[in-house]
């Protein structure tokens, strides 16, 4: 199982919810997913069209946990604000904080991520921290109490995958609280590889939002997921240099 | 009185409370918050809850996003 804070989850794999081509085809990729935590954003209500097809309000509010982000603040006072906004909702307490520091890479600002996140913990939520993969930057989050640090693959939707598997691996040696990767997983072997590297859980929206099949791939994902989680627990063989015959050198016919 | 609401100036005429302000909009069912003038306004406390001249208004909601 899958803790974070309070709540448990048998899935590991946790969804974003953007960029789908339709609703429909969403619903059906989160089905297939079987994720259990779906994330959100926070935007205004289209006032002259309030009654545009919306996601979350077709969805079975009693089978998923809501994960609203911080998405598009550059400021700590904007990534609090949005928070509190979210938590105003009623529907959830858990936050990932999201500090974007520049708008190209849309990689995160570490100072602002870190004192948002501390702002929030004191305020009671569930932060689940959106980080670079920096180890010492996530021991720095766990000080201030995060309940779960994500560091980036590679760039948001980039779809590069694991660019740096020995700094995930630091931060995930050194966790005190789960590891979700989470942003730039292209493909399912990416998926499985951060599994694999001992991640508590992936966290990717483009790879399936925009993938020739979402719903196929989101089936993907999941099995990816599990398969990676599997061979991390199993404990995969050492590598080495040259070959090791699988079959018997004895007993071969003249 | 004129309001902005979420970022757009709008003229309103007897528009007392927040709850008659969501109902002008047909909100009443939606999902979604309100802040006013930076505050949020607890739903409980939407009826009693002044819309005055100048006040900034923004009602937020959950779209797709990862």
């Amino acid at each position: 199982m899958l803790q974070i804070g309070p709540y448990k989850f048998r899935s590991r794999l946790l969804l974003g919810t953007g960029k789908f081509p339709d609703l429909e085809t969403q619903s059906r990729a989160v089905e297939a997913s079987e994720a259990e935590i779906l994330t959100f954003a926070i935007r205004r209500l289209n006032i002259d069209n309030p009654d545009a097809p919306n996601f979350l309000e077709q969805l079975d509010l009693k089978k998923y946990t809501l994960l609203p982000n911080t998405a598009g603040a550059y400021t700590v006072d904007e990534a609090v604000r949005i928070a509190r906004l979210a938590k105003a909702s009623g529907l959830c307490d858990m936050i990932k904080v999201e500090v974007i520091g520049d708008q190209r890479t849309l990689l995160p600002d570490p100072f602002g991520t870190l004192e948002a996140s501390r702002i929030l913990v004191e305020e009671g939520f569930i932060v689940l921290a959106y980080t670079n993969d920096d180890p010492i930057l996530a021991k720095r989050l766990q000080e201030v109490g995060v309940h779960a640090v994500m560091p980036g693959a590679s760039p948001i939707g980039s779809g590069q995958g694991i660019l740096n598997e020995n700094n995930l691996r630091f931060i995930i040696e050194e966790a005190t609280v789960p590891v979700i990767v989470d942003a730039g997983i292209g493909s399912p072997a990416d998926a499985a590889k951060a599994m694999e590297l001992g991640a508590d859980g992936v966290l990717l929206n483009t790879a399936v939002a925009l993938a020739d099949d979402p719903v196929l791939m989101a089936e993907a994902m999941k099995l990816a997921v599990e398969a990676g989680r599997k061979g991390y627990l199993a404990g995969r063989i050492p590598k080495k240099r040259y070959a090791s015959a699988s079959s018997p050198a004895e007993g071969m016919i003249e | 009185m004129t309001i902005r609401l979420n970022g757009k100036p709008v003229e309103l005429e007897g528009i007392a409370t927040v709850s008659a302000l969501l109902a002008h909009y047909n909100l009443q069912q939606k999902i979604l918050v309100v802040e006013r003038n930076g505050e949020i306004v607890d739903r409980s406390a939407y009826e009693r809850t002044p819309i005055m001249d100048g006040d900034k208004i923004e009602i937020v909601h959950f779209v797709g996003g990862g």
